[in-house]
C-alpha cells in the first residue's frame, strides 16, 4: 500500500508591481510552472506592491503600512510565492524588521516570512520539480540579482532547471554575480552611477557572446535590456520562469508580439 | 543628489584615466582574495570568530581600556587620552613641540586622516614626512588619499612615474615599478633617519600586554618609529583586542581580506620605549587613544561597525566604488564602510548622498571578514534621514503619492489601468526613448514599453 499523496499546497502568487505592469508574461509562466509543480495557485486581489520604494528610501512608516496590508493578505496561504528575488527578500527579510520584536505584527511577519519563497528556489528546492519537455535551441547567460542571491541563496536552483531545457546551452558571463546598478530608486536617484555600472554588465553579457540574457528580477532585467538597445547590443532578454514555461519563443523584453 | 556629490560623481566618471587606475588594483585585490579565501577552508568559521573577539571587546570596552592602558604604563608608555580630533591632534603636536622636533615622519593611518593631522602638522609648521611609498606619491601631489589600503590607487603607475620624474632629487631611469621604489627611497631614506618624531597608527592594541601592532609591507612603519627619539601612537580606541592570540585571528582575516597574502611582509609589535640594553628604539613612546565619535556609535546602533578592521575589502567588491573611486565620496573613508563612517565624522546633512548612493546589493557583507551588516547599517541611515527630513522633496513627494496607491488596492488598479496606455503612448517599436518625469532612467538607458493591460486585468478575464 502505498503512503497517501500529500494535498496539493494552496499557494498565493505574489506577482510583483512590476510584472503586473510590465510583464504580465512573468506572471502567466509562474501560474503555469506552480500548477505544472502540483500546487493549487490563487492570485489574491488586492496585492500592490511589496513597499520596497518606502523601504529602501527610509520611509519605515510607509513600509510598515505597506507591509501589514501585504501581511493580512497572503498570510492564510500554505506558501508565498514570488517571481523576483529582492521583492521576496523584502517579505522574507524584512518585513520582520519593520515591526517591533515580540509585537503581534512581528510574529504574524515571521509566520508569512517563513512561507514565502522565490519562485524558482520554490520549484527547485521545495517542489522539486524539473521541468519536462521544454525546448529552446538558443544560448543564454545568467545574471544573479543580488538580493536573490545574497538574502536568499538564490544560485544553483535557476541554473538547475535550466539545464533540463532542450537545446538551451547555458554559459557563465564574467561578473554574473555583480550587482547591475538597478538597485530600486537607486538608478533614477545617480543615473549617471547607475549607467557606469549597467554598461559593465552589458558588455559582459555581450562578450559572453550568449543570444539570451536570463534573470529572476524584472527590475535588473529591464535595466540591462534597455541599456543593451541604447547601445544597439543584440542580446535579448527574457524571466527565466518564461524560457521554463516554454515561453521563450515569444516576444523579449521590449520586443512587440 | 546633493550638488557637491554630483559635481564630484561627475568628475571621476570623466575620467577614464581613474577608471584604469581603479580596475588594475580593485581588479588584483579581488583575484587575490579570492584566491585566499579559496585556500582556507575555516574562513567562515574564522569570520564568525573574528565577529565575536570584537564585539566582546566592544561589549567590554572600559575593562579592555583599563587593562591596556594599565600594562602600556607598566612597559613604559605614556598614554593620553582624546575624546575629538581636535584633542587628539593637539595632543601630537604638544608632544612635537615639547619633545622640539622639526620633523615628523609618519607611517599610513586611517585614524591620522580621520583626525586631521596631517593639517594639524602643517599648521604647526612642523615637517611632516609621510613614509609609505602611496601616502608619499600623495603628498608629492598635494592629493587626498583615495582608498583606506591604497592611498594612491587613483593614480597609474605611469602618472607616478610623472611625478616622481618632476619631484624628485634623483630619479634615475624610472623604466619598472623597483625604479620607481627606487627614486622613492633615496628621496626618503635620509629623511627617514634625520627625523625627531615618529607617528604611527595601529592595527591591534593588545590589552594585556600593552603592545602596539602594526602590519605594513614597506617596512615604513619600522623606520618610522625606531630611529627617531619620539614615537607617537595615534590608535582610535576600538583597535582593542585582549590577547596576542586574538590578534593572530584578525590579522589573518585582516590580510588576507585587505590583499590575499597569508601575512603581511611586516608584522611588528611595538611595547614600550627602549629599555637599558636595547639596540635601538625611541627614548619616549606615546600612545594617544583617540575616541572621536565612537562611544557615540556605540549608542545610535552603530556598535557593529566598530569591528571594522580597514581591510578595504568593501571597497574593492563595491559596484559603486569600482565606478566613482574614493575622492568621490568626499569624506576620509570611501565605500561602503565609509558611507556608514562619514556621516558619523561630518554630519548627515553633510554626507547624506552616501548612505543612498547603494544599491543594497550586499556584496561588501559578503566579504566583510567580521560581517559588519553594512547594507543594515547604510539602511539605517537612510531612516534617519527620512525622520529628520533630509529626503528630497522629489522623492518624498514621489513616495507619499506611491504610498496612497499602494495602500488602497482599488485604487491602484484603476491608476494602473489608466496609466499603461498613456505610458505607452511614448513608445516606438516596444522602447520609451524618453518620456516626462522619466529622465533619470531614459539618460542612458531605453524604457520597455509596459503591458496593454495589467497581469491583475487580464487574469481575471481569463479566471472568471
Amino acid at each position: 500500500m502505498s503512503a497517501p499523496k500529500p494535498a496539493a499546497p494552496r499557494v498565493a502568487l505574489f506577482v510583483t508591481c512590476l510584472v503586473d505592469a510590465m510583464r504580465p508574461r512573468v506572471g502567466f509562466a509562474a501560474v503555469s510552472l506552480l500548477e505544472a509543480a502540483g500546487c493549487v495557485v490563487e492570485i489574491p486581489r488586492g496585492q500592490t506592491c511589496c513597499g520596497q520604494p518606502a523601504l529602501n528610501s527610509g520611509d519605515h512608516n510607509g513600509a510598515a503600512a505597506v507591509a501589514r496590508g501585504t501581511i493580512a493578505l497572503l498570510e492564510d496561504y500554505d506558501a508565498v510565492v514570488v517571481p523576483s528575488g529582492s521583492c521576496a527578500g523584502t517579505i522574507r527579510t524584512h518585513y520582520p524588521d519593520l515591526f517591533s520584536a515580540g509585537s503581534d505584527w512581528n510574529r504574524r511577519a515571521l509566520a508569512l516570512s517563513a512561507k514565502t519563497f522565490e519562485l524558482l528556489a520554490y520549484l527547485a528546492d521545495v517542489r522539486r520539480w524539473r521541468p519536462q519537455g521544454v525546448a529552446l535551441h538558443a544560448t543564454a547567460t545568467y545574471h544573479d540579482s543580488c538580493s536573490g542571491l545574497r538574502e536568499l541563496g538564490v544560485k544553483a536552483q535557476p541554473r538547475k532547471l535550466l539545464a533540463a531545457v532542450d537545446g538551451l546551452k547555458l554559459g557563465e558571463m564574467e561578473g554574473a554575480e555583480d550587482c547591475c546598478g538597478f538597485g530600486g530608486t537607486f538608478c533614477v536617484k545617480y543615473p549617471a552611477i547607475s549607467n557606469a555600472i549597467v554598461s559593465e554588465k552589458t558588455a559582459n553579457v555581450a562578450a559572453s557572446g550568449a543570444d539570451l540574457l536570463l534573470g529572476g528580477d524584472l527590475g535588473c532585467l529591464m535595466n540591462i535590456a534597455g541599456r543593451l538597445h541604447r547601445e544597439g547590443r543584440t542580446a535579448r532578454a527574457y524571466h527565466a520562469a518564461e524560457v521554463l514555461a516554454g515561453m521563450g519563443d515569444g516576444p523579449a523584453i521590449g520586443e512587440e508580439p | 543628489m546633493t550638488a557637491a556629490f554630483s559635481a564630484r560623481v561627475d568628475k571621476a566618471l570623466a575620467d577614464p584615466t581613474l577608471k584604469v587606475a581603479i580596475d588594475r588594483t580593485t581588479g588584483t585585490a579581488r583575484t587575490k582574495r579570492a584566491a585566499a579565501v579559496a585556500a582556507w577552508p575555516q574562513f567562515e568559521a574564522a569570520r564568525d570568530l573574528g565577529r565575536d573577539i570584537k564585539d566582546h571587546v566592544i561589549a567590554n570596552l572600559g575593562f579592555y581600556l583599563a587593562e591596556f592602558e594599565c600594562n602600556a604604563k607598566a612597559s613604559g608608555a605614556q598614554v593620553h587620552w582624546a575624546r575629538t580630533a581636535e584633542e587628539a591632534c593637539a595632543t601630537v603636536v604638544g608632544i612635537c613641540r615639547g619633545a622640539g622636533a622639526k620633523s615628523v615622519t609618519r607611517a599610513k593611518s586611517m585614524l591620522g586622516e580621520e583626525i586631521g593631522l596631517p593639517h594639524a602638522l602643517d599648521d604647526a609648521g612642523i615637517e611632516r614626512v609621510e613614509t609609505d611609498l602611496a601616502e608619499h606619491i600623495v603628498q608629492l601631489a598635494g592629493d587626498r588619499p583615495s582608498h583606506i589600503v591604497w592611498p594612491a590607487l587613483h593614480k597609474t603607475r605611469e602618472q607616478v612615474g610623472e611625478l616622481f620624474r618632476r619631484l624628485h632629487a634623483d630619479p634615475g631611469a624610472l623604466d619598472s615599478v623597483e625604479a620607481m621604489v627606487g627614486s622613492a627611497r633615496r628621496q626618503l631614506r635620509q629623511k627617514f633617519m634625520r627625523a625627531d618624531v615618529g607617528i604611527s597608527g595601529a592595527n591591534f592594541l593588545i590589552a594585556d600586554t600593552g603592545a602596539v601592532c602594526t602590519v605594513t609591507n614597506e617596512g615604513n612603519a619600522e623606520l618610522t618609529t625606531t630611529p627617531p627619539r619620539v614615537h607617537i601612537v595615534t590608535a582610535g580606541i576600538e583597535k582593542l583586542v585582549p590577547s596576542l592570540e586574538h590578534a593572530m585571528t584578525l590579522l589573518r582575516l585582516l590580510v588576507r581580506s585587505a590583499t590575499g597574502a597569508e601575512l603581511t611582509q611586516y608584522t611588528t609589535f611595538h611595547c614600550g620605549p627602549r629599555r637599558p640594553g636595547d639596540a635601538d628604539g625611541p627614548e619616549a613612546f606615546h600612545i594617544v587613544l583617540v575616541d572621536n565619535g565612537r562611544t557615540r556609535m556605540l549608542a545610535d546602533g552603530l556598535a557593529d561597525m566598530l569591528r571594522c578592521l580597514r581591510c578595504g575589502a568593501c571597497l574593492n567588491h563595491c559596484v559603486v566604488y569600482r565606478q566613482i573611486g574614493g575622492h568621490a565620496y568626499g569624506g576620509v573613508y570611501p565605500g561602503p564602510m565609509g558611507s556608514v563612517l562619514t556621516p558619523v565624522l561630518d554630519g548627515l546633512a553633510e554626507s547624506q548622498d552616501l548612505p543612498r548612493a547603494c544599491t543594497l546589493n550586499g556584496q561588501c557583507q559578503e566579504v566583510c571578514p567580521v560581517k559588519i551588516p553594512l547594507p543594515t547599517l547604510l539602511r539605517g541611515w537612510r531612516d534617519r534621514a527620512w525622520r529628520e527630513g533630509l529626503e528630497p522633496t522629489v522623492s518624498r513627494v514621489g513616495i507619499g503619492v506611491w504610498r496612497i496607491f499602494a495602500l488602497r488596492p482599488w485604487l491602484y488598479r484603476l491608476a494602473t489601468r489608466l496609466a499603461l496606455p498613456m505610458i505607452r503612448l511614448f513608445a516606438r517599436r516596444g522602447w520609451i526613448a524618453s518620456m516626462p518625469l522619466a529622465g533619470g532612467w531614459t539618460r542612458h538607458r531605453d524604457f520597455p514599453a509596459p503591458a496593454r493591460r495589467s497581469f491583475m486585468d487580464q487574469i481575471e478575464r481569463t479566471r472568471r
